[in-house]
């Protein structure tokens, strides 16, 4: 378990590193947790030649409310998620996420840049529709969510880009419920599921959200069973027949664990669960 | 012979006693001295180029780059070290009057590789990371040829072939049968058939494997991470020639192993060879990849299993077929593995004919070998469930079933119809134990409130007995099985001038807890404080030649030499008390640490004393005691000692997602009386949780081409303490006649016990549901499935097993993370 060589870089501005970013070209890779590319690296499945680790840099932790939304440092790691309460559904998905160790290493930042689809937080910024602003040689851009995530690892952001925010809308009056799925705790999910249910004030589905994890190569929305809930009535038979929708149209790719059909199975039965906490049944 | 509730201690002895490890606080404080923590001056790394094929011809080795390096001091293939072996890497079965197609197997591939990891190169070379970056750039052309990974495939016709020159990939029939089994059968009432998947396991203990070979003027020392120094000292000698007193082999602290430390591997040899060659220390450490491919795994079997049984509940006899996947190789004991199992393929029960035929397969894949259990796991999985499926069909309690064919405890030593003597048991005692630490009655009425809210509820139970002890030389060596070696073991006390002891063993402990135990058995035979004996093992150059540790052993053969030598102290000890004391030898008794004149106890010495007078005596010793305080015992068992227990699981079912959860595990076990039930309690958690491991988590798969597909620990599902429940353990205590201690082994019996509760309480769960068979592991896509198949729904189970599994796979990675290089951004 020895990674092939690589020269480490420690800059002490996000200029530095944005430039070090443009200098190496693709054989640069930026290292915020490492837990997920060091063990890349150590598989030699990635064998990027120069590391540049954002630890020094000022300015990237933290959790802030700011307008109705939170504001997230990069580098903020799961384990102060999980401890603050009051970010709702991202401290559920990140208390979640494999263990203690991993959430004491592992930022929110890295693991959006990663843009793995069977990891917890894209997920969970897909669903509250929330976005990242990043900045590279070409300046400070947004990115909403959904534009974020294209592909099996591979995210829109250009190779010189750094994620320097994570902004999540704090979804005030909403319930929430994240269902992950794993044959033992530490695993990346099987499926996971991550629902928003906002109520009317007659009790009635005033907004809903359902994100998908694990279930194609990117987080996806439930947008079948989202559309079958909205504006229904919140009791256990209308979140049945929304929860039947929520593979609808998924090709989840199948793998040591779980076929396809066998997904789109969890997909639906925990889809129902998430919903039913979320709308506090 | 007697059971008898758990006691505390026996006099005022440390036997007994729940003592706390001496070995602990060193390895929980970072202290412990762990293969990789040694370091000698002008060490040499090695790493190993491996195939990526599964069979292939090797067409040319380009070592030019890697040798180009400055760090790289040279590589060698088989081609280059041949020379340097005077044998093959052995395999020691050599049953009378059988043939086993038995390959040469040598540390590096020539001609061709046979399975994934194959190793055909070896970089030698100054820097630990640059041998790996070296070891890439050595180029391997390869020509693949047509691998198989099913063992039943492989044995049709036209299957391509391991080995081109034995014409089959069938290695061996083996077959032992006892009573009239064709009788049996013919006049059965009911006949209950099932063919069982045991699958492949890994070992995979935390610490990988690793050594350094040091050549010191005309010695060579390996150091290694192996649970059998003593053994690796002569079967390195066999295959380089170097004379067994020039070579020593130390076991430093070992970091579990679960079995997979049992062999000589290729590594070991290499480093030997290559040290000596280069004269200068050869260092390798295994990763963790490489533990995953070429350690040996462990079961990998299909039994096919017929029971007979008459209308009232007897169990008339058995028949088994075992198809074994034995991988391409042979390490020591592959092919006798298979077999271990046949001694107590009779279980707990008198089943009086019984009949079962061994087949061996070659395949690409690494070989099988010894894990925890080796055989017996197996064997009791098909007994245990079998007995279940016989209880079903004839409408009867399973317990009661149990009950009715189990072998009473009045008829102990009981000769089973295979000519195995078990020496005691008390099957209903277990039994009846355990069911009052669980309360049945409360259990199934909580299930059937439950099964009326839908959650799915079941309890499974094992009675199992199995054996341990290995092993009398007679029965397992050449006059007896077949085995090259022998069983017995070695102990040698030593007490010094100032009345400290140190107890050498020739057993190799790598986490069970002997210098705990074995001092406790030395403390109270020398009157000492086990504080103050010293427990050495695992170094070919102190203490007497031993069989080290594997086979639950240690304890009933090593721990009984540890008594007797330390009675033989003591029997010395007593005669130069008595000389110093004017007193008769047989007057002097121990009592409370101090050896005393018989209804004198103010004229009583201790162990320092007599200690000192032995190295240094005050007075002239008679002329027939000789000086010192040292003795030495080769103990040799009259018989196998046969452990036993009761285990219940209970557990709940998902039913909607196929995930199962342990909601209790309960065991009773006896293995005779406790030298420290704390150790065994904590063999007994651990044998539970490999066995859970394997009948819910884990698998070793090799896809159709040979390619391991489980290379890590995200896809090999090896549990955590998050995914084991609280055990509930208990003991009873049925000596053993075999040894003066009374004890039997339990470092395997969780192990060999768990897989069936486990099996049978999902299987039980599921049963309102239609469920009739479960095959492991258990996972819930396998649960779920079957489910679905029995509820008539569209997506039951294909027949999930091994290779053939992989149909319904896409065949990636459990977690997404270690598939592909692409990733973005900051991780």
């Amino acid at each position: 378990m020895i990674p092939a060589e690589f020269d480490y870089e420690a800059p002490e501005s996000l200029e530095e590193a944005i430039r070090m970013l443009h200098e190496n070209g693709e054989d640069a890779k930026l290292l915020a947790g490492g837990h997920s590319l060091l063990p890349l690296m150590k598989l030699r499945l990635a064998a990027p030649t120069v590391l540049i680790d954002l630890r020094r840099i000022p300015g990237l932790h933290g959790i802030q409310r700011e307008n109705g939304s939170w504001r997230l440092g990069p580098m903020t790691r799961h384990a102060d998620l999980q401890d603050a309460q009051e970010l709702g559904v991202v401290a559920r998905a990140a208390s979640l996420i494999a263990d203690q160790q991993v959430r004491n290493r592992g930022t929110i930042g890295g693991s959006l840049a990663h843009g793995d689809p069977a990891s917890d937080l894209p997920t969970v910024l897909l669903a509250t529709e929330g976005e990242v602003t990043a900045r590279g040689t070409g300046g400070q851009r947004t990115i909403a969510a959904a534009d974020l995530f294209q592909d099996f690892l591979t995210t829109s952001l250009a190779h010189d880009e750094v994620i320097t925010e994570v902004r999540l809308p704090a979804m005030d009056g909403y319930g929430f419920g994240y269902e992950k799925f794993t044959r033992r705790a530490e695993d990346w999910a099987m499926v996971g599921v991550c629902a928003l249910v906002k109520k009317a004030d007659d009790g009635s589905c005033e907004d809903v959200r359902i994100g998908l994890t694990h279930m194609a190569s990117t987080p996806l929305r439930a947008s079948a069973a989202e559309e079958a809930l909205r504006g229904q009535g919140l009791d256990a038979e209308s979140i049945a027949r929304a929860a039947e929708q929520a593979a609808e149209g998924t090709e989840p790719p199948g793998d040591l664990n779980a076929t396809p059909d066998y997904k789109r199975h969890l997909a639906r039965t925990l889809t129902g669960r998430a919903l039913r906490e979320a709308a506090g049944l | 012979m007697s059971t008898v509730e758990q006691p505390a201690t026996r006099g005022d002895g440390f036997v007994g006693r729940a003592m706390k490890r001496k070995e602990d606080p060193r390895m929980i404080t970072g202290r412990g001295n762990y293969i990789d923590d040694l370091a000698l001056p002008g060490t040499l790394w090695a790493a190993l180029v491996r195939s990526p094929e599964a069979h292939a011809k090797i067409v040319s080795i380009d070592k030019s780059a890697a040798e180009e390096r400055s760090d790289v001091v040279g590589v060698f293939t088989h081609e280059d070290l041949k020379g340097d072996f005077a044998a093959p890497m052995p395999m020691v079965w050599d049953p009378p009057g059988m043939e086993v197609n038995t390959p040469e197997h040598w540390p590096l591939a020539g001609g061709e590789v046979k399975h994934v990891g194959d190793p055909v190169a070896i970089v030698i070379g100054t820097d630990r990371y640059g041998v790996v970056d070296a070891a890439e750039g050595v180029i391997v052309e390869y020509e693949p040829l047509p691998a198989v990974v099913d063992p039943e495939a492989a044995l049709e016709d036209g299957s391509p072939l391991v080995w081109e020159q034995f014409g089959t990939n069938k290695t061996h029939e083996w077959s032992i049968a006892g009573g009239d089994v064709e009788a049996a059968f013919a006049d059965a009432d009911v006949v209950v058939k099932q063919r069982l998947v045991n699958h492949r396991t890994a070992g995979a203990p935390i610490e990988t494997r690793g050594c350094i070979a040091d050549p010191r003027g005309d010695r060579v020392t390996l150091y290694s991470a192996t649970q059998i120094p003593h053994i690796a000292r002569f079967v390195i000698s066999l295959v380089t020639g170097i004379p067994e007193d020039k070579l020593r082999v130390v076991a430093p602290d070992v970091g579990g192993a679960f079995g997979s430390k049992i062999n000589v591997f290729a590594e070991e040899v290499l480093a030997v060879v290559l040290a000596r060659r280069l004269g200068r220390p050869v260092k390798w450490i295994e990763s963790r990849s490489e533990n995953m491919a070429v350690v040996h795994h462990g079961r990998d079997q299909i039994d096919y299993v017929e029971f007979a049984a008459k209308r009232d509940g007897t169990v008339t006899g058995c028949r088994v077929r075992v198809v074994a996947d034995l991988g391409a190789y042979y390490l020591q004991l592959t092919p006798w593995i298979p077999q271990l199992g046949f001694p107590v393929a009779t279980g707990c029960y008198r089943m009086p004919n019984i009949d079962l035929k061994f087949e061996g397969v070659f395949t690409n894949k690494f070989p099988t070998d010894a894990i925890r259990g080796a055989g017996r796991p197996e064997a009791t999985h098909w007994i245990e469930l079998m007995i279940n499926k016989v209880a079903e069909e004839l409408g009867m309690d399973p317990l009661e079933l149990r009950r009715k064919n189990f072998i009473p405890k009045e008829e102990f030593p009981f000769t089973t119809p295979l000519e195995i003597t078990y020496d005691s048991g008390d099957y209903h005692g277990t039994l009846d134990k355990l069911l009052q630490n669980l309360d049945l009655d409360a259990f199934r009425r909580e299930q059937a409130e439950l099964r009326e809210r839908g959650v799915y509820r079941g309890v499974g139970f094992s009675t199992y007995v199995e054996v341990c002890g290995l092993a009398p030389s007679r029965a397992v060596g050449p006059q007896g099985v077949g085995i090259q070696g022998a069983g017995w073991e070695s102990a040698m006390v030593r007490v010094s001038p100032s009345g400290t002891a140190t107890v050498y063993t020739g057993t190799s402990p790598h986490g069970q807890g002997h210098d705990t135990g074995f001092a406790q058995i030395a403390a109270d035979r020398l009157g000492l404080d086990p504080e103050n004996v010293e427990v050495i093992h695992g170094d070919t150059d102190q203490g007497p030649w031993g069989w080290d540790t594997y086979g639950s052993r240690t304890l009933a053969v090593g721990g009984e030499a540890v008594a007797r030598a330390a009675q033989k102290v003591q029997a010395k000890a007593k005669r130069i008390c008595a000389a110093m004391l004017e007193a008769a030898p047989e007057d002097i008794e121990l009592v409370d640490n101090k050896f005393q004149v018989r209804g004198s106890p103010d004229k009583a010495w201790t162990m320092a004393e007599i200690a000192g007078a032995a190295h240094i005596p005050p007075q002239e010793l008679p002329a027939d005691i000789e000086p010192g305080l040292e003795e030495t015992s080769f103990y040799d068992p009259e018989n196998f000692v046969f452990p036993f227990g009761a285990h219940a699981c209970v557990v709940e079912v998902d039913a909607d997602t196929g995930k199962v959860d342990i909601v209790r595990y309960l065991s009773v076990d006896d293995c005779g009386p406790a030298i420290n039930p704390m150790l065994i309690d904590g063999q007994v958690h651990g044998g539970v949780a490999h066995a859970i491991g394997q009948a819910l988590y884990e698998q070793v798969i090799y896809d159709e081409s040979g390619q391991l597909v489980t290379g890590t620990f995200v896809d090999y599902a090896l549990p955590t303490a998050a995914e084991l429940p609280s055990f509930e353990t208990d003991r009873t205590e049925t000596p053993s006649p075999v040894n003066t201690l009374g004890v039997k082994g339990v470092g395997e019996a969780g192990t060999i016990a768990a897989s069936p509760a486990v099996t049978a309480a999902v299987m039980d769960a599921l049963k309102p549901l239609g469920v009739t068979w479960l095959d492991m592991p258990l996972t819930p896509m396998r649960v779920w499935q079957a489910i679905q198949e029995a509820q008539g729904g569209g997506d039951g189970p294909r027949r999930t097993e091994q290779a053939r599994d992989l149909d319904e796979h896409a065949g990636g990675s459990a977690g997404s993370g270690p598939t592909g290089p692409e990733e973005g951004g900051a991780s």
